[in-house]
């Protein structure tokens, strides 16, 4: 019993092993390439014999690289959606959770229901509302349909939830005013939440392509993901540069996650469980 | 009654006020074009140049990736957001003109006898609609023969000898490939790549070089779904499927094949030898498209500048001063140099004929057909499902091809029945 | 006015700017789409006339989205399914061990919070046809005959799937985790007391608790493979969903049709027929577990 236990334990370490070097080999490979030149790249070797940063220098301190541009374009965006979300989320959680009004249930159904809705869908008619409004080409033509998400909604409703109802009613009966109460008082009890949903929304707006990539035509405009799908043009395709680009757009959510890993484990496990 | 006056009186005196202010105030004119990085540079420099002469006219360059472009053109133009000119693909020009997105070219300006001294026929075929001129290009572009030197003397091939045949291309081309050990291609002799310059030579070269014709003589009439056009694509599929030379997007596509030293040969425009040229430790010859039995034949195409519509006024007069000054001569020598696109005018392109790259181009360019796109991407892609549908489904030839005619027919009589 | 009416006013006004904000660009969008799928609205045509179902008859007629919609099943089909079972069969594996299970789990979820665009061009390069991609290098060295992937209308798709995979499995096994750590130890415990072996303890306990969560897993991949874009618009030549459509989805077809041809019309009619599809299949997954989740639990 016990040797057959041991045996299965060791085998469940291989088989683990084994498939983690598969999720990490594209990372491997990728930031192997990207260490390679125009011509060692389509050298059949797995180590650059000549490593170099050349490509690194290119696309991050070159004049004519856009790279920059498309890196601070896609901090923006993901930095002002986080925060709007992160406001009007926990404000949207807290009302819904806290306050009893006529319609509470329907608005919230209502909100939920939007998650149904495929971007797909919308993104003719958000198309069609940032031309009329002249948002293309604009940080607020990105970053609009982004400013509240429903998921967060949800999950700071599940949050709020435990929050005492005493400890609000005593600071009403101090005199403070609903809006400090929820800014001073609420919101520093479901910092946890708060930075789960802010890593999240951080990650999904950094990640985003389709709306970037149909609002943002002028490639000063691009998020680095609608950068990179262009990166390869005309004048063939630079797999170098292309790798480069990619360990680049990638560099800062590996770092947060690095730092976040529990938050987001949890994150992740919470909208399983919840859900 | 008295206060209306009044104000009425403000309101002039006002309005006077903004006019001069915008008289003395430089007119803003705004160009667009693709994103290509030697046209970009070489356009900014000209930009530097243009403004030095009219202080008072200021030119912005905005730039958009090539696969993008024509879709951004189409959102914008029509409702005012556009450019005041534009750069666009000659083949592109019936589109745009029925679009109504730009207009025709100022006669005043571009007149008919000035028009005539400064392009080659072919270019005034293609800009005329209704008789009028719509587009003035700067250069002009024809394909050719792109060979890799150091590839030749590895085969053991005389590398300054370019094939100057089809049956010597195929040839060539076979001696050039390799392979590894298990067969797969490691080294394309030829790069067969139709989504590029693949599908104009095919359609403008080899269905003329085996006796066909792409399209009848008013460009309306899908002509080449016939025995000589079945000959010519069977010739181009057995390279790849039974010489198995190069397939498409081997090593992504062919300019990254060649560039990687790869490809041994690569039929490309003369806008690629900026390109190549940036590339120290590329060897590489240019020659004149192969000939079959005699016939030799070839692709022009350019790419040129128009005026968008409802563009008036002070801007129009502004633009007609910029595009005058991109297509001068001055600015052709300057393209030639950087770009490496051949001057629109035949005159200007004489003067260069001892340059060995150019005169290859030009003499391509003095046996050369242009096809009149009206849905260019699309019929590209339609010759491009084409050779993926033989070579990887194993469609048989003739049937492909008459699909395809049929596809491009109604295609070009839906364009020209709307 | 009274505490409970002076509150619900609070409520109200906090609502007041969202609310504007899922009317303004949620609802009324959907509706706008659903309105204006029933006319003939193009960017490049100045008409705008209500043609009743003729976008509806257009895009069904069209045999690209035929294709479109039998590949995006295909997507769903092979996809999800393949997901649920390994990430939940690694989970497992993953509760079985006692070290490193932090860091094999970090692992990986490492793909899922990476950019899409990103890892598509990184799995692009790996898959190119020899002599330039590793995979085709690896099996070359292993002696294997080398595969065309992206270049093969039959592979293709399939290799745009495993991406996916590749992506969606790190979040799927956290999940799984979470939920296998909660079922109580008592619960397996009495069981292994009463002998049961590990197998029936795993069929009869713990994959019956995981039930609603594998319903969520699953209803959740299949709306993504459902809706898969990003990966098939920068692994296929040009964003095409080539060769030869073999890759093109429906979520692709409704971008091309809308940004790359202006038909906004039948791009909207369209993506109705996408939103149908993913309904359909989500209520169908539904009751399929619904039933199946009940009756074995009560059993």
């Amino acid at each position: 019993m016990m040797v057959e236990k041991r045996v299965g334990v060791t085998l469940a370490y291989v088989i683990l092993a084994t498939l983690s070097l598969v999720m990490v080999f594209p990372f491997f490979w990728m930031l192997l390439s990207s260490f390679k030149d125009a011509s060692q790249i389509f050298e059949t070797r797995v180590f650059p014999t000549r490593p170099t940063l050349d490509n690194y220098r290119l696309i991050l301190l070159d004049g004519h690289s856009r790279f920059p541009r498309w890196f601070l374009n896609s901090a923006v965006v993901a930095v002002c959606t986080t925060a709007s979300v992160l406001f009007f989320d926990s404000l949207l959680g807290y009302t819904l959770s806290k306050f009893s009004f006529p319609g509470k249930k329907i608005i919230f159904l209502l909100i939920i229901s939007t998650l149904m809705i495929p971007t797909e869908m919308l993104v003719i008619p958000w198309y069609a509302l940032s031309r009329a409004m002249k948002w293309g080409n604009t940080y607020w033509g990105v970053m609009f349909p982004g400013m509240i998400s429903a998921f967060g909604v949800f999950l700071m409703r599940q949050f709020m939830s435990t929050i005492p109802n005493d400890l609000l009613d005593a600071a009403r009966i101090d005199g403070m005013g609903e809006l400090s109460i929820f800014v001073k008082i609420v919101m520093p009890l479901v910092t946890p939440a708060l930075a789960t949903l802010a890593i999240f929304n951080f990650i999904g707006n950094w990640n985003a392509f389709l709306w970037p990539l149909i609002v943002a035509s002028k490639p000063r405009m691009f998020t680095l993901p609608v950068g990179l799908a262009n990166f390869s043009g005309e004048a063939g395709s630079d797999w170098h540069l292309i790798m480069t680009g990619a360990t680049v757009a990638m560099a800062p959510l590996i770092a947060l996650f690095l730092v976040f890993q529990k938050q987001i484990v949890r994150g992740i496990a919470m909208t399983g469980l919840k859900g | 009654m008295k206060r209306f006056k009044g104000s009425g009186l403000v309101l002039i005196v006002l309005l006077i006020l903004a006019a001069q202010a915008v008289q003395a105030a430089p007119v803003k004119i705004t160009y667009w074009q693709y994103f290509y990085q030697s046209k970009v540079d070489l356009m900014n420099d000209l930009i530097k140049q243009f403004e030095a002469q009219n202080p008072d006219i200021k030119v912005e360059q905005v730039t958009f990736p090539y696969e993008s472009y024509n879709q951004k053109v189409a959102t914008s133009i029509p409702v005012g957001e556009g450019p005041d000119v534009i750069n666009l693909y000659g083949g592109w020009l019936p589109m745009y003109v029925k679009a109504g997105y730009i207009q025709p070219l100022p006669q005043a300006q571009f007149t008919d006898s000035y028009m005539k001294a400064s392009y080659f026929p072919f270019v005034l075929d293609a800009v005329n609609f209704g008789g009028k001129l719509y587009s003035a290009p700067t250069a002009v572009r024809s394909l050719a023969l792109i060979w890799n030197k150091k590839l030749f003397k590895e085969a053991g091939l005389d590398p300054e000898k370019p094939p100057r045949t089809l049956d010597e291309l195929a040839d060539y081309a076979r001696k050039l490939s390799k392979y590894d050990g298990q067969g797969n291609l490691i080294q394309a002799g030829l790069a067969m790549q139709p989504n590029g310059q693949g599908h104009s030579w095919l359609r403008d070269v080899l269905f003329r070089q085996f006796g066909g014709a792409p399209y009848d003589a008013t460009g309306r009439k899908v002509a080449y779904d016939s025995a000589q056009g079945v000959a010519a694509l069977q010739w181009y599929m057995d390279r790849i499927m039974k010489d198995k030379v190069g397939y498409p997007n081997f090593l992504t596509d062919d300019v990254t094949a060649f560039k990687a030293q790869k490809a041994a040969m690569t039929i490309d425009g003369s806008f690629r030898i900026g390109t190549f040229k940036a590339l120290s430790d590329l060897e590489w010859g240019v020659a004149e498209l192969p000939s079959n039995k005699g016939v030799q034949s070839n692709f022009a195409s350019f790419w040129t500048h128009a005026i968008v519509s409802g563009v008036k006024g002070k801007q129009l007069d502004a633009s007609v001063k910029f595009l005058k000054f991109i297509t001068s001569p001055e600015a052709m020598e300057q393209w030639l140099a950087r770009v490496g696109e051949l001057p629109a005018n035949p005159k200007i392109a004489q003067a260069h004929k001892d340059d060995p790259l150019t005169s290859v181009f030009m003499k391509g360019l003095s046996y050369a057909h242009s096809t009149i796109f009206v849905d260019e991407a699309g019929q590209r892609t339609l010759f491009v499902d084409m050779i993926d549908e033989i070579n990887l489904k194993g469609t048989k030839v003739a049937d492909a091809l008459r699909q395809t005619a049929a596809k491009e027919q109604k295609l070009i009589d839906d364009f020209w029945a709307k | 006015m009274t505490l409970a009416k002076k509150r619900a006013m609070t409520a109200y006004l906090f609502l007041a700017v969202p609310l504007v904000f899922f009317i303004g660009v949620r609802f009324g969008p959907m509706l706008y789409a659903m309105l204006r799928s029933l006319t003939d609205w193009s960017l490049l045509r100045k008409t705008n006339q209500f043609i009743g179902l003729s976008n509806f008859k257009a895009v069904l007629g069209d045999p690209v989205f035929l294709k479109a919609l039998a590949n995006t099943l295909k997507y769903a089909i092979v996809g999800a399914p393949i997901v649920i079972a390994l990430s939940l069969g690694i989970a497992l594996l993953l509760n079985r061990i006692a070290r490193a299970r932090g860091f094999f789990r970090l692992i990986y979820i490492l793909p899922y919070i990476t950019p899409i665009v990103a890892v598509s061009w990184v799995w692009r390069w790996m898959y190119q046809t020899p002599p330039l991609g590793i995979l085709n290098a690896i099996f070359s060295a292993l002696g294997l005959p080398a595969m065309e992937f992206l270049l093969s209308p039959n592979q293709a798709l399939y290799s745009i799937v495993a991406v996916n995979i590749w992506v969606e499995l790190g979040y799927c096994t956290t999940v799984f985790l979470a939920g296998i750590q909660t079922i109580p130890m008592d619960c397996i415990e009495a069981a292994r007391i009463d002998g049961a072996s590990s197998r029936q303890i795993l069929f009869g306990i713990v994959l019956p608790l995981l039930m609603p969560i594998t319903l969520f897993l699953m209803i959740m991949q299949g709306i993504q493979f459902l809706r898969i874009f990003t990966p098939v618009y920068n692994m296929s030549a040009q964003a095409m969903g080539g060769p030869l459509d073999s890759t093109k989805s429906a979520a692709l077809y409704i971008y091309q049709e809308a940004f790359t041809k202006f038909e906004l019309g039948r791009a909207s009619a369209a993506s109705l027929v996408l939103f149908a599809i993913i309904m359909a299949v989500t209520l169908a997954q539904l009751k399929l577990f619904d039933k199946k989740a009940n009756g074995e639990v009560e059993s």
